[in-house]
């Protein structure tokens, strides 16, 4: 078996009395897409922020290609090869489509302290959000302003902006959620073939797209994981029917 | 809707036809207030930039702005009074020479903007507003007590300071040198804003954390932004103190700080000629309300109440609509 890329190591998390992450300890393999389940409020973004840095574990380290960078900030973590897309857009409203791709381009050459040439006429990092922009099928809407998209689209722009970067691990949270079935087959496929690029930690609730796309399912419930396993495995296993997946599994 | 580029070459019209008016009219007050509405604008465009660009509301540029005036006022000083400024370590003499006064506020400005920037920027919001403004009370009561330069009284520079090839002394030589510096400041504001720099800068004040997750800091994009606006309100000071030949503390009062703060929002926050009609507008209303009354300001306030309420684009968002997208 190949290394992991990302480990989390027993992450804990409280807030206040609240146990949001229970000893959390989950790894993402080289080529797979590692999906995360959960009912509401089980713990799912507050475990993304623990691995992106912008919240810390109340103990528990995160391990990013062999690396312990549980000490690290969100920016370094960038810098070292996470890319992540919020459950809540944050996107730049009041700037183009185009402008917000741009920033994760200008964001992977780590030179913005330029302040003289028009950065739309920078033709690198304008191919690059371009590029990224055509993959996710904004390629039409780049001139609009973000406010103007519809919450799907704000949603491939979340997933272009991450792409700009180049990461070596993607860390998704909840990238299908307003897509509406068409949009959320399109996303669908594209991940499948990301997975080659860099391995994918996909928070998701559409269970169509999980199951299509996960190599593996981790089931979260209280902040605790409660199984990891294959599809088949998360299908058939009893506490998970019970605790989450219900009848309909 | 007018076009913004549009409306901006008829501002720059304007900015050029009144003084050549005033010039043929002979009405040398007019350039003077036309100098000073310019002067006014400049100080605004360096606030415009942490303000409109950053995001962050700064009560306390009148700091930048009286570093300015007093860089100018004592260098005047030391010269007029032939005095040096210091004889230890080496021998520092004031000076007449506007260039060399202009590079000192800059680089004054743009000292007391790189620490007051790293104290303030610890904070954010309100905390932040008043931490600016409280460095403005400092500036202003140092230099009420600060008695070798005049104290409260502040100082008077009897000849206006020189510059190669010019007689500043005719105000529409002075307004036409202080017009060039404000064009070139929009001209650099205008590429600063569509830089990759100010992308960045942008999407900090939008959105911090997608900033950090890409891999920039946008505390430190913000802490540049508020540098090099501090340094355009610095030099803005220097011509405003050579204008008046006077420099008194109340250059540092937070009345001025929220003065400068009322021509970005008067003419549009963020709008890259908001800080020129605000001003413009500042001082038409000042020379026409103020011979009125002594209350005018009662009047600025009602114009800046419905532009809070009604326009929140300042004047120029009222007459072009939301600002074009960079293409
Ligand atoms: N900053 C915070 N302070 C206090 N409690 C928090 C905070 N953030 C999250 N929580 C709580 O922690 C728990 C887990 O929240 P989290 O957002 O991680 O859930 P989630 O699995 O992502 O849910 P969803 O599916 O709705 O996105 C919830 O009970 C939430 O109320
Ligand atoms: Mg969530």
């Amino acid at each position: 078996m190949t290394d992991p890329i990302l480990k989390t190591h027993e992450i804990t998390r409280f807030f206040g009395a609240l146990k949001a992450s229970d000893a959390v300890s989950i790894d993402l393999r080289p080529g797979e897409i590692h999906a995360i389940i959960g009912p509401n409020g089980a713990g799912k973004s507050t475990l993304i922020a623990q691995i992106c840095g912008s919240l810390a574990p109340t103990s528990g380290r995160v391990e990013f290609q062999g690396r312990d960078v549980t000490g690290l900030s969100t920016r370094a973590r960038s810098r070292a090869g996470l890319g992540r897309t919020f459950q809540i857009s944050a996107l730049a409203m009041e700037d183009s489509v185009l402008q917000n791709a741009l920033l994760g381009a200008l964001g992977a050459s780590g030179r913005p302290w330029r302040f003289f040439g028009p950065a739309l006429k920078d033709s690198a990092l304008r191919e690059q959000a371009e590029d990224a922009l055509t993959r996710v099928g904004l390629q039409d809407d780049m001139h609009k302003r973000t406010a103007e998209l519809s919450h799907g689209q704000r949603r491939q722009l979340e997933v272009a902006v991450a792409l700009t970067l180049q990461p070596k691990a993607f860390v998704m949270d909840e990238p299908m959620a307003g897509l509406g079935s068409g949009g959320s087959k399109r996303l669908t496929g594209f991940l499948d073939g990301l997975r080659e690029q860099a391995p994918i930690l996909l928070v998701e609730h559409d269970m169509d797209a999980v199951f299509a796309l996960a190599d593996r399912i981790s089931v979260l419930v209280y902040g605790k994981v409660i199984a990891t396993g294959t599809v088949d495995e998360i299908r058939a296993n009893k506490e998970v029917q019970d605790a989450y997946l219900g009848e309909d599994a | 809707m007018i076009r913004e580029t549009h409306l901006n070459l008829g501002i720059i019209a304007l900015l050029i036809a009144i003084p050549a008016w005033a010039l043929m009219a002979d009405e040398p007050f007019i350039i003077t207030l036309m100098t000073r509405a310019v002067v006014f604008a400049l100080a605004a465009v360096g606030l415009n930039i942490a303000l409109g660009l950053g995001g962050l509301v700064s009560l306390g540029h009148a700091v930048f702005f009286g570093i300015g005036g007093y860089a100018m006022g004592i260098l005047a000083h030391h010269a007029q009074t032939y005095t040096p400024l210091t004889e230890w370590p080496f021998l520092l003499e004031g000076t007449k020479s506007m260039p060399v006064i202009w590079l000192t506020a800059i680089v004054a400005s743009t000292f007391a903007a790189l620490v007051i920037g790293i104290l303030s920027l610890r904070t954010a919001g309100v905390y932040f507003i008043m931490i600016t403004l409280a460095f403005g009370q400092m500036f202003f009561f140092f230099a009420i007590s600060w008695s070798a330069y005049g104290g409260e009284d502040g100082l008077s520079i009897y000849v206006r300071n020189g510059f190669p090839g010019l007689n500043t002394l005719v105000p529409v030589q002075y307004f036409g040198l202080c017009l060039v510096i404000l064009l070139a400041a929009l001209f650099l504001n205008a590429r600063l804003a569509k830089s990759p720099f100010g992308l960045a800068l942008n999407a900090a004040r939008q959105t911090p954390a997608r900033v950090e997750t890409v891999g920039l800091d946008p505390t430190r994009l913000k802490l540049v932004a508020f540098v090099i606006s501090g340094a355009i309100t610095g030099l803005a000071g220097a011509l405003f103190a050579d204008l008046n030949r006077f420099v008194s503390p109340t250059m540092f009062s937070w009345q001025l700080s929220g003065e400068i703060m009322i021509f970005v929002i008067i003419g549009g926050v963020g709008r890259l000629f908001g800080p020129v009609v605000g001003a413009l507008v500042f001082v038409a209303l000042e020379h026409l309300l103020g011979g009125l009354s002594e209350y005018w300001h009662i009047y600025l306030g009602i114009l800046l109440l419905l532009i809070v309420l009604f326009g929140r684009g300042g004047i120029i968002g009222m007459l072009c609509g939301r600002e074009r997208l960079h293409d």
